[in-house]
C-alpha cells in the first residue's frame, strides 16, 4: 500500500512542483497558508488537474500525463476531509454518511448504522448538518468519509474551524481513527503541535516546493532551511555567514557564535528557540550583553525583545526570549541591558 | 367583453414557463460545465434580453418562417408556428429564457463547490450531485427565476405580435388586446385588461415575497432548534 505523487502545476504567481512518496503511515505536508498545500490534495483527489506528472495510489495509476490517464475523483476512491466539512446541507446525517456507500440497502443500512455508532451520533441520525454542533458536523464529515472505505485519507487542516477545547477532543478521535486505518493517510496542517503528536514524518511545502521529508524527531530538532524551521516555531531566524568551521556571524543581530556542529559551506541562515536561551551572570562565550527591548506577557509565558545594544533604532532586528511564568522573576524593565546566552548545541545551521 | 386573451396568455405564460424551466436549468448547467466558450455562450443567452422584443420576434420569423429549411420541415409535420398558439408560446419563451437562466446560474454559482468536491470524491455521479445536491441547494434561487420568467411570458408583446401576429380567439394575449383596444379607441376595454395585467402580476409578486420570507423564517427556526 502506497502512494507516489510527482506533479506540476502553474499556479498563480508560483508553480506547485513536488514528488513523494509515502507508504502506510501518517504523513503530514506543513505549510504556510497559500503554499500549495490544499492544492496538492485537491490534484491527488482528481478534483483539480496537475499540469504534468504522475499520481500512483496501491500501484492503480491516477493520474498519468504521458499516457493521458486521468481518473476522475468518482473512481479514485481518496478519502478526503475538507476544512469546512463540506457537508450536504440538504440531506440528514443518516444520509450524509450513505452517499457514498456502494452497496445493497441492507448492507448500507448496516454499514451507516456501524458509523453512526462509532462517532458517537445516535440519536442525531434525522437532524440536519446546521442543527449539529461544529464537533458533531465534523464527526459526520469523517464518518461519511470513512463509510465509502477509502484507499487514501487526506486531511486538509481538520482542527482549523474548531475551538480551542475541541481541538484536542477531535485530534483524539481522529487518532484512534487513523490507528484503525491501514492506508496512506496525508494530513495538512500549519500547526507545528499537531502535526507532532500525529504524524510519523513531515514534509514542509514552501512556495510550491517539498522541501524535504524526514520523521518528525529530526525534523523538529534539526530543520534544514529556514522554512522548515519557520514552521517547526523557530522565532528566531537571523541571516548568517561562515566565519570558520565553528563559528558563524548572524549578521541580522551582529553576534559572532560559537557552534557545536561543523558549519557548512552553504550556510544561509540560523535559526535559535527562543525558550533555549538563557540568562547569564557574565559575559564569555557565547553570552552578549542585549538590550530589552519591550516585554510582553503572554499566557503562560513572558516574551522580552532583545536587540544588539549597539543598534538603538527602533527596528533593530529582534531576538525573542521565551520565559515561563513560573520560573519569571519580576526584575526586568525595558531599555535594561543583560547578559544572555547562546548554547552551541542548540544553534540550528540552515541553508536557503 | 371577451375572456378568450385571458385564457390564451395564461395558456401561453404557462407553457412558456415549463419550457424556459428546464431550458434555462439546463443552460445554466452547460454554461458551468464547459470549460471554453463560456463567454460566448453566455452572451447568446441573454441576447433575448437586452435585444428589443421586435429583433427576437423578426429572427424567430426568419428561422420559423416556411421559407426556411426549420419552417418547412415543421410543415411537412402539419406545424405552423408562425401566426398561431404555438408561435406565442415560443415567443414568450424565447423572451423570458433569460431571465430563468441568469438567475439560475447565480444560485448554482453561490454553492460552495466544496460541497459539489466532496460529493465527487465520495463516488457519486454527476447525475446525482446535479438532482439531489446542486438543484435542491438552489431552490430558492430557481423559484425566483421561474416566477419572474412567467411575468415576463404573461406580459409578453413584441416578440409575440411579429411571430404570432393578433388573431383575436388565437393568438391574440392580453398584451396584445389592450394594444387592439387603444388602436380602436375603446378605452373602456383597455383600461380592463390593464387592470387585470395589474393584479395577476401583482399577486404573482406578493407570492414570490411571502415564499421568501417563508423560506427564511423556516431557516431561522432550524437553525435555532
Amino acid at each position: 500500500m502506497s502512494l507516489q505523487v510527482e506533479i506540476t502545476k502553474k499556479l498563480g504567481n508560483f508553480t506547485l512542483d513536488i514528488a513523494f512518496s509515502a507508504t502506510d503511515e501518517i504523513l503530514a505536508i506543513l505549510g504556510a497558508s497559500g503554499c500549495g498545500k490544499s492544492m496538492t490534495l485537491k490534484c491527488i483527489a482528481g478534483i483539480e488537474k496537475p499540469d504534468k506528472g504522475r499520481i500512483v495510489l496501491n500501484d492503480r495509476v491516477l493520474f498519468d500525463s504521458a499516457a493521458h490517464i486521468n481518473l476522475t475523483p468518482q473512481q479514485r476512491q481518496a478519502g478526503y476531509l475538507f476544512q469546512n466539512y463540506a457537508l450536504f446541507p440538504n440531506l440528514t446525517v443518516d444520509a450524509n454518511i450513505g452517499v457514498g456507500v456502494k452497496a445493497p440497502a441492507a448492507a448500507k443500512r448496516q454499514i451507516v448504522n456501524e458509523k453512526i455508532k462509532e462517532f458517537y451520533l445516535e440519536g442525531q441520525e434525522n437532524k440536519f448538518p446546521h442543527q449539529l454542533s461544529g464537533g458533531q458536523q465534523q464527526r459526520v464529515a469523517l464518518a461519511r468519509m470513512l463509510a465509502q472505505q477509502p484507499q487514501l485519507i487526506m486531511l486538509d487542516e481538520p482542527f482549523s474551524a474548531l475551538d480551542n477545547h475541541l481541538q484536542w477532543q477531535t485530534e483524539q478521535q481522529i487518532r484512534r481513527i487513523l490507528d484503525r486505518f491501514s492506508g496512506t493517510v496525508l494530513f495538512v496542517s500549519h500547526n507545528r503541535d499537531e502535526v507532532y503528536r500525529l504524524c510519523d514524518r513531515a514534509a514542509v511545502l514552501d512556495h510550491g516546493h517539498i522541501d524535504f521529508i524526514s520523521d518528525k524527531h529530526s525534523f523538529f530538532d534539526s530543520p534544514r532551511t529556514a522554512a522548515s524551521a519557520q514552521l517547526t516555531g523557530c522565532q528566531n531566524i537571523s541571516s548568517a555567514t561562515k566565519i570558520d568551521a565553528h563559528t558563524v556571524m548572524a549578521t541580522d543581530w551582529q553576534l559572532s557564535l560559537t557552534t557545536k556542529a561543523i558549519v557548512p559551506d552553504d550556510i544561509a541562515y540560523i535559526g535559535y528557540r527562543s525558550h533555549y536561551l538563557y540568562p547569564a551572570t557574565s559575559i564569555g562565550d557565547n553570552v552578549y550583553p542585549l538590550r530589552i527591548k519591550r516585554i510582553i506577557e503572554d499566557s503562560f509565558s513572558m516574551i522580552i525583545l532583545l536587540a544588539n545594544p549597539d543598534n538603538n533604532s527602533d527596528d533593530a532586528p529582534t531576538i525573542r526570549w521565551k520565559v515561563d511564568k513560573n520560573i519569571w522573576q519580576d526584575d526586568y524593565h525595558q531599555q535594561q541591558i543583560v547578559n544572555i546566552g547562546f548554547d552551541p548545541g542548540k544553534i540550528m545551521l540552515l541553508s536557503k | 367583453m371577451q375572456l378568450s386573451p385571458l385564457i390564451i396568455s395564461l395558456q401561453v405564460a404557462c407553457v412558456a414557463t415549463i419550457i424556459t424551466f428546464f431550458c434555462g436549468i439546463a443552460a445554466a448547467r452547460l454554461v458551468l460545465k464547459i470549460k471554453k466558450g463560456q463567454n460566448i455562450l453566455d452572451v447568446l443567452f441573454t441576447l433575448p434580453l437586452v435585444l428589443p422584443p421586435t429583433v427576437m420576434g423578426f429572427f424567430l420569423l426568419l428561422v420559423f418562417g416556411t421559407n426556411n429549411p426549420l419552417g418547412q420541415l415543421l410543415a411537412t409535420f402539419g406545424i405552423k408556428v408562425v401566426f398561431s398558439l404555438s408561435g406565442a408560446i415560443i415567443a414568450a419563451a424565447t423572451v423570458s429564457f433569460p431571465l430563468m437562466y441568469r438567475t439560475a446560474r447565480g444560485a448554482f454559482e453561490q454553492l460552495d463547490i466544496n460541497i459539489i468536491y466532496a460529493a465527487r470524491t465520495l463516488g457519486t455521479s454527476e447525475q446525482w450531485i446535479f438532482w439531489k445536491l446542486i438543484v435542491p441547494l438552489s431552490w430558492p434561487g430557481i423559484i425566483a427565476g421561474t416566477i419572474l420568467a412567467f411575468t415576463r411570458a404573461l406580459g409578453e408583446f413584441g416578440a409575440t405580435i411579429m411571430l404570432a401576429g393578433n388573431i383575436p380567439g388565437k393568438t391574440q394575449t392580453m398584451s396584445v388586446a389592450i394594444y387592439t383596444a387603444v388602436q380602436a379607441g375603446n378605452r373602456q376595454l383597455a383600461y380592463q385588461w390593464v387592470a387585470i395585467i395589474c393584479i395577476i402580476s401583482l399577486i404573482t409578486i406578493l407570492l414570490m415575497n411571502y415564499w421568501s420570507n417563508y423560506q427564511k423564517r423556516r431557516q431561522q427556526r432550524e437553525v435555532k432548534l
